[in-house]
């Protein structure tokens, strides 16, 4: 617990830095957004940012690799169909788990607070649906 | 500059999703998984993570604009609109279903499990998808 809190402290100085500096919003959908239709002059610092993660998760994968052990009894086609909902739903509501989640709710944004919630739940139901279709997550 | 700042901040997330424990699916699942083995290290991430920025927003935002920037982008909207509820439970529901949302996805791309690269890819579609279905959505009352 101690190891997730320290995490989380870690990434509220990682998205309190890019606000600081950049006057932007670390919200990772809205990031990738940007670059799958891009504005003009609105395109390389994401390309750097989504650069910063992956080279990010070599470090982990060097000095850290049980960050990268997983446990699931998810086929393919599960990452798939999962894939095609987040992508889809991040753009519709705006933000995903960090823009919503993390930033929105620290700057206590209405919107952000209950779009949380709404995928909370909804993440809750998913993982019961999904104990019944596969038998064990 | 701010490309720098920004491959910085995108590397420095990623050590926290990290040691978080948010690039194993099993932690993100567990925490969704409250009728069963509840794994409570989303919460933990997410209370470290909104502990320190919402002090340091409130400390920023008194600023008049960013250090490097001629302004602040934060979103500024109040209303609450059937998108955004919509998006939320479709991406919960992607979320619980495969334990993986966007930052941890393509932080894990290193992995080494083609899965992850699956997610990733159908991701992109997935969101390229919503653009092209957008307008007809509006029309629809979204």
């Amino acid at each position: 617990m101690m190891n997730a809190i320290l995490g989380g402290a870690i990434i509220g100085i990682a998205v309190s830095l890019m606000l600081f500096l950049n006057g932007r919003v670390t919200g990772i959908s809205g990031i990738v957004a940007g670059i799958i239709s891009p504005k003009k002059g609105d395109m390389i610092w994401r390309v750097f940012f989504l650069t910063g993660l992956i080279l990010g998760g070599f470090i982990l994968r060097i000095f850290y690799a049980q960050s990268f052990e997983q446990i699931s009894n998810a086929k393919t086609i599960d990452y798939v169909i999962a894939g095609l909902l987040v992508g889809f739903g991040t753009i519709m509501s705006g933000g995903c788990t960090s823009g919503h989640g993390v930033c929105g709710i620290s700057r206590l944004s209405l919107r952000s607070i209950l779009a949380t919630v709404t995928f909370i739940f909804f993440g809750i139901v998913s993982v019961q649906v999904f104990k019944l279709v596969r038998g064990a997550l | 500059m701010k490309n720098v700042i920004a491959l910085m901040v995108g590397f420095i997330f990623a050590l926290g999703l990290g040691l978080g424990g948010m690039t194993q699916v099993q932690n993100v699942r567990g925490f969704l998984d409250i009728f069963g083995a509840f794994n409570p290290a989303l919460m933990g991430v997410m209370i470290g993570a909104i502990g320190v920025h919402s002090i340091l927003y409130f400390l920023i935002m008194k600023r008049a604009v960013p250090l490097l920037d001629a302004k602040f982008h934060v979103p500024t909207r109040k209303d609450i609109d059937k998108k955004l509820l919509t998006g939320a439970a479709i991406f919960g529901i992607g979320w619980g279903w495969a334990g993986i949302c966007p930052g941890p996805g393509i932080v894990a791309l290193v992995s080494g499990n083609i899965n992850i690269l699956y997610f990733v890819l159908s991701m992109f579609v997935g969101m390229q998808l919503y653009k092209l279905l957008e307008s007809k959505l509006i029309k629809l009352g979204f």
